[in-house]
């Protein structure tokens, strides 16, 4: 193979701008993505837990909706289809007057979609911790409210970090897609210096390793949050 | 205090309960005992409205169970309950067992949380390990902690779901000295067990169930000595002669 490897490029003024921006902006999307997944996530599996039929249902119909359309199909719809079917003068505004279009539609889209998942997540670990706790818990004089608040998610949560930990690596990995909508994030400005370039191959060995830092760091986050949390002779290890 | 009448159960199109009647006196301590299978848990989970039943009444203090209306909750955190596998809150310490429905359902200050779990868990020989997590504990020890969260609620009546079932052969007396300590204190006991011995040393009465029906309410002796079904007297046959 007759390729001239130029590392250095990488370092040039303008293009390790590029990267940085690129990474700037990966953090941007899946970090506030992933706090909009949290939220509704969170919700939608804890609704998925409650005796009531009609929540449990709705709760239900957001997983299976957001979970079962592919995440790229989401981006687009959110961002070429949705301004046309709302109503016309928000239609307008969305898509004359919304600040920062493609970076606000990939935190939608990337957060509903992962808030789908982490849904999942959260309703196992509910169900994880068992009926036996619950009617203690009920049994001890608590409402509904105060079990989930007190007893259930709390333990619950525990349970499910290292799960929620691959859902975090994952939004970050995802995040890439939002360059089909035109988000400058970390693989499309690596995509960029490869056209202006030609040095590909050093490019997105940049991305790659960027990525594996960024996974390892928060795997690591995680592994501490798991220990600081650890209930004492209860779940995990030391 | 407890009063069942009449009441029916189905899961699905399988009757657990078939027209149980009984009823539990201010102080009487009454032993409900029978088979694997027969509806003993049931029945006593029914009392607190753990299990809703589809046909008959629970009145427990004047407060119908079964009546849609009734606020669970309220009527719950007057009725302390024990399981059969502990079911402590893993992720806090004894201290917090003890302390978390009182300060958040009786509105109790801290202090005062504090100096009621610090007395019951003395009480029951356990106020060296206050500040570790269930965990950390033996099965009859944490029963034992069990038994004080349920009381840190000054109920009314208590109920027992086969609490030494789960527990070590060396470990079900320390569980029921506590009980029997309870019985004797006067408290309203509704226990489903197979300790025949605790039941005839404390019980008033003893409640035989089979197939989800009530054979055989009696007082504790006669229910030893006499044995009117076939089915008590196969039963206890089974369990005594060892």
């Amino acid at each position: 193979m007759n390729y001239n490897w130029n590392w250095s490029v990488l370092f040039e003024e303008e293009y390790l701008g590029w990267l940085i921006s690129g990474v700037g902006w990966t953090f941007a999307v899946a970090l506030v993505a992933w706090v909009l997944a949290l939220a509704v996530g969170v919700l939608v599996g804890v609704g998925r837990t409650l005796p009531s039929k009609p929540v449990a249902f709705i709760c239900t119909a957001y997983v299976e909706l957001f979970r079962n359309v592919p995440l790229l199909v989401q981006l687009f719809l959110w961002y070429f289809v949705v301004p046309e079917i709302v109503p016309d003068d928000m239609g307008r505004w969305l898509k004359r007057d919304l600040p920062n279009p493609e970076y606000v539609t990939a935190v939608i889209g990337l957060g509903l979609y992962t808030a789908s998942r982490v849904a999942e997540q959260v309703r196992a670990g509910i169900n994880a911790v068992g009926s036996g706790l619950t009617n203690a818990a009920y049994a001890n004089g608590f409402s509904t409210a105060q079990t989930y608040r007190y007893v259930l998610l709390p333990i619950s949560f525990r349970l499910i970090v290292p799960p929620m930990t691959s859902e975090f690596l994952t939004i970050f990995k995802n995040s890439s897609l939002a360059l089909t909508i035109g988000l400058l994030e970390l693989t499309a400005q690596s995509q960029q210096i490869a056209e202006y370039t030609f040095q590909g191959f050093e490019a997105f060995t940049a991305a790659t390793v960027i990525y594996v830092v960024i996974a390892l760091g928060a795997t690591l986050i995680a592994q501490l949050l798991e220990k600081h949390t650890r209930i004492p002779g209860f779940v995990g290890k030391a | 205090m407890i009063t069942i009448t009449d009441i029916s159960k189905w899961y699905g199109s399988f009757q657990v309960l078939a027209d149980c009647t009984t009823a539990v006196e201010k102080g009487e301590v009454v032993v409900v005992c029978g088979p694997s299978g027969s509806g003993k848990s049931t029945l006593i989970k029914c009392v607190n409205g753990l299990e809703p039943v589809q046909k008959g009444s629970i009145n427990v203090e004047g407060i119908e169970v079964t009546d849609k209306s009734t606020n669970l909750t309220k009527l719950r955190a007057r009725i302390g309950m024990v399981f059969q596998h502990f079911e402590l809150y893993p992720h806090m310490s004894v201290r917090e067992n003890l302390c978390l429905a009182q300060e958040k359902v009786l509105r109790r200050s801290r202090d005062e949380a504090n100096a009621k779990a610090e007395a019951l868990i003395d009480r029951v020989g356990l106020l060296p390990h206050i500040e570790k997590h269930p965990g950390q504990l033996s099965g009859g020890q944490q029963q034992r902690v069990a038994i004080s969260r349920a009381l840190a609620m000054d109920p009314i009546a208590m109920l027992f779901d086969e609490p030494t079932s789960a527990l070590d052969p060396e470990m079900i007396n320390e569980v029921l000295d506590v009980m029997v300590e309870l019985a004797q204190d006067g408290m309203t006991m509704m226990v489903v067990t197979h300790e025949m011995g605790f039941a005839r040393k404390v019980a008033d009465r003893v409640v035989f169930m089979d197939d989800g029906r009530i054979v055989e309410d009696r007082v504790t002796d006669q229910f030893f000595d006499h044995p009117e079904s076939e089915r008590a007297q196969d039963f206890l046959g089974k369990i005594l002669n060892h």
